[in-house]
């Protein structure tokens, strides 16, 4: 997290003038329990990818690659969502 | 003139009492005179009685009331005589300008009306001869113009054409400005 | 050349935004602002101006629309009155604290209920802390001058914030005076070209409007709103000097009338300034030293200067236009009572003011009222005694 700004370097109206910029904002600090995939399971619906909140699900060639730790915050909801039951929260 | 004039014209909605008062207003702004003109204000309904209003002075107006004390009362329509409150605050030395057949004593008689003057006019008349309908206030402008002197009655014709040239046929035009000349010309007071 | 012209204030409003020729106009109909909108679409059907004209659904939608039209860098307008101005609320905040520089001519007409078309400043008043730079105008010459300066004022490189030009309702909006109108040309080099620093549509430079911010974001940026807006006296002084050059006609923060020997002094503002100058003029004949202050920038507003104004005064009466219900009276008269007390007497002494208020749902403010007024305040002046600080002027009891 950079140093938060005070009233007089903030932009004016409060516009962001760098796009993309939530790259910098990394979640995967907030993490306690992290998403391990099982690969024998996976039938690559991309369920995960679909409602993984903060797009931490690495998908290459039209298969799915595990995850973003960077951002992944450990929400658990690609666990919930999947339909076969291919991803198990493990302690981080 | 005097410093300030106040007018009140009383008409029903649709007999054009209020582009009349801004016809004069206009006429009187273009021979060096300062000015307002205002409806009352309101939701205007066709038949509705309703009033509007001209002032007029020699220096900048800042007033910004409505007018309780005119100096003249133009009353176009003349069912208006026995309903509304025509002579409401009208001066002593005021002026009383009504679109009426009957001659300005008979009026001073029925209203009981001991000073001031009072103008009639048949602009009824005039308007259905001139143009064919019911529009009495080209009629009214030409009455006032006469019984007050306050403007020239070519500067009266001229705003009525720059108003209307483009917008209503030349016929009709013509007409309001032949309406407006008859009842200068006929226009009696005393 | 200038010319003069009698118009109602709508039809010079509208003229006025002829001539600034704005890249957006998005704006629904009501009374008494109506024909503002109305002869400016005769102007675009015309093709007088490039405006585009956007008739949302309503006036939400209309103040939606030019947030977006200004966030992408058009030079925007709008108009409304009353239920139409409480129904652009939300937005007209978050205008402000975008920092867009829209302007927004509002025909003040009361708040219902009970339903009412006429004039009050309920409307305006109720978007007085929305952070918009409120100006007002006195008549139909005012309201066409200040809608033409506010474009420079809203657009000022150290302001950028949204200006409200307000006209009375009717009084001012459907009466007919002359008033001196600009050369197209003239106001056209006036108001400039509108160079945005950001634009939504500048593709090379993507920016995001209106992200969210928590407890660690708000409260800064809600400080960047508090200090900029005060800056805005000194563009409004600015620009009026400018625009001066143009006119020959001067503006301030507020007009005083005859307030230099005044004893008794009436604050105002809009169109009841005009009747309250013509009752102290009547009453300086009669030997009585009375003076009118009116007041043309309501927000930011001019705490400081108007009570060193005020200062020599020896009773004061406010009118407000408006009430707060519950508050200390109007919303002019609290103003005024925050800056007097905030203002350094040498002597310590304290100017006994009085609240009026008058004109709700456009009752007409009369000769009679104002100078009642005028001899309540000679009344105080001499016994220094108030009897009744807050009370409606011509009510029935």
């Amino acid at each position: 997290m950079p140093q938060e700004k005070g009233w007089k370097s903030l932009s004016r109206g409060g516009v962001i003038l760098e796009p993309g910029n939530a790259r910098d904002y990394e979640t995967g600090s907030w993490r306690t329990f992290k998403p391990v995939v099982d690969r024998e399971k996976c039938i690559n619906c991309m369920f995960c990818w679909i409602f993984c909140p903060e797009s931490a699900v690495i998908v290459k060639d039209d298969k799915m690659e595990g995850f973003n730790l960077k951002y992944c915050k450990g929400c658990g909801i690609c666990a919930k969502e999947c339909p076969k039951k291919a991803i198990e929260m493990a302690k981080d | 003139m005097q410093d300030l004039v106040e007018i009140r014209w009383h008409g029903r909605g649709g007999q054009g009492a209020v582009t009349a008062a801004k016809i004069f207003a206009e006429a009187a702004l273009a021979e060096g005179k300062y000015i307002q003109a205002f409806p009352e204000y309101g939701p205007e309904r066709m038949g509705a009685p309703i009033k509007a209003f001209d002032r007029l002075s020699n220096k900048p107006l800042s007033l910004h009331s409505q007018v309780y004390y005119p100096n003249v009362v133009v009353v176009i329509d003349p069912t208006l005589i026995q309903t509304a409150n025509i002579t409401e605050g009208l001066a002593d030395d005021g002026l009383l300008i009504i679109n009426s057949p009957k001659n300005p004593s008979e009026i001073r008689s029925e209203l009981n009306l001991k000073s001031g003057k009072v103008y009639t006019v048949d602009a009824t008349k005039i308007s259905l001869e001139v143009l064919g309908r019911f529009m009495p206030n080209t009629p009214m402008l030409g009455a006032l113009v006469k019984a007050t002197g306050l403007v020239s009655v070519e500067k009266v014709l001229e705003e009525i054409r720059g108003k209307f040239a483009g917008k209503l046929k030349e016929e009709l035009i013509q007409g309001n400005l032949n309406a407006v000349k008859r009842a200068f010309d006929e226009v009696k007071g005393e | 050349m200038p010319k003069i012209i009698a118009r109602t204030g709508d039809d010079a409003v509208a003229e006025a935004m002829r001539q600034i020729n704005p890249d957006v106009v998005a704006a629904y109909p009501i009374t008494p602002q109506t024909e503002i909108v109305q002869f400016f679409s005769d102007f675009v059907a015309n093709g007088k101006v490039k405006t585009e004209l956007l008739c949302p659904e309503s006036e939400h939608s209309a103040m939606s629309a030019c947030i977006g039209a200004s966030a992408a860098g058009g030079r925007v307008m709008t108009a409304t009155s009353s239920q139409g101005l409480a129904y652009m609320w939300e937005l007209v905040y978050i205008a402000a604290s975008y920092r867009l520089p829209i302007v927004m001519p509002v025909v003040n007409r009361a708040l219902s209920g009970p339903i009412n078309i006429h004039c009050d400043h309920s409307d305006s008043m109720g978007a007085r802390d929305s952070g918009w730079v409120q100006i007002f105008s006195e008549n139909i010459q005012e309201a066409y001058d200040n809608t033409i300066q506010a474009v420079r004022i809203a657009e000022h490189a150290n302001l950028l914030l949204p200006v409200i030009v307000t006209l009375d309702g009717f009084i001012i909006s459907h009466a007919m005076e002359q008033f001196e109108i600009l050369d197209d040309d003239t106001v056209q080099k006036f108001v400039g070209e509108y160079k945005p620093e950001y634009s939504l549509l500048d593709a090379k430079h993507p920016i995001t409007y209106g992200p969210l911010q928590l407890f660690d974001y708000y409260m800064e940026q809600k400080k960047q709103q508090h200090e900029v807006i005060k800056s805005a006296s000194s563009v409004v002084l600015q620009i009026a000097s400018e625009f001066e050059k143009i006119s020959k006609r001067k503006y301030e923060l507020f007009e005083e009338y005859r307030m230099d020997d005044a004893d008794i002094g009436i604050v105002v503002l809009g169109s009841a300034s005009g009747t309250a100058k013509t009752v102290a003029d009547k009453l300086r004949e009669q030997g009585l030293r009375a003076g009118v202050l009116k007041i043309r920038l309501f927000r930011p507003f001019p705490a400081a200067e108007l009570a060193n104004s005020l200062s020599h005064l020896k009773a004061l009466a406010v009118l407000d236009r408006s009430d707060t219900f519950g508050g200390l009276g109007g919303p002019v008269f609290e103003e005024v009572c925050a800056s007097l007390y905030n203002y350094q007497f040498p002597d310590g002494h304290k100017i006994p003011a009085v609240n009026y208020i008058y004109g709700l749902g456009g009752r007409d403010v009369t000769l009679d009222h104002i100078e009642k007024v005028y001899r309540d305040l000679e009344g105080i002046s001499r016994t220094g005694k108030i009897n009744n600080l807050i009370q409606y002027l011509g009510v029935r009891e």
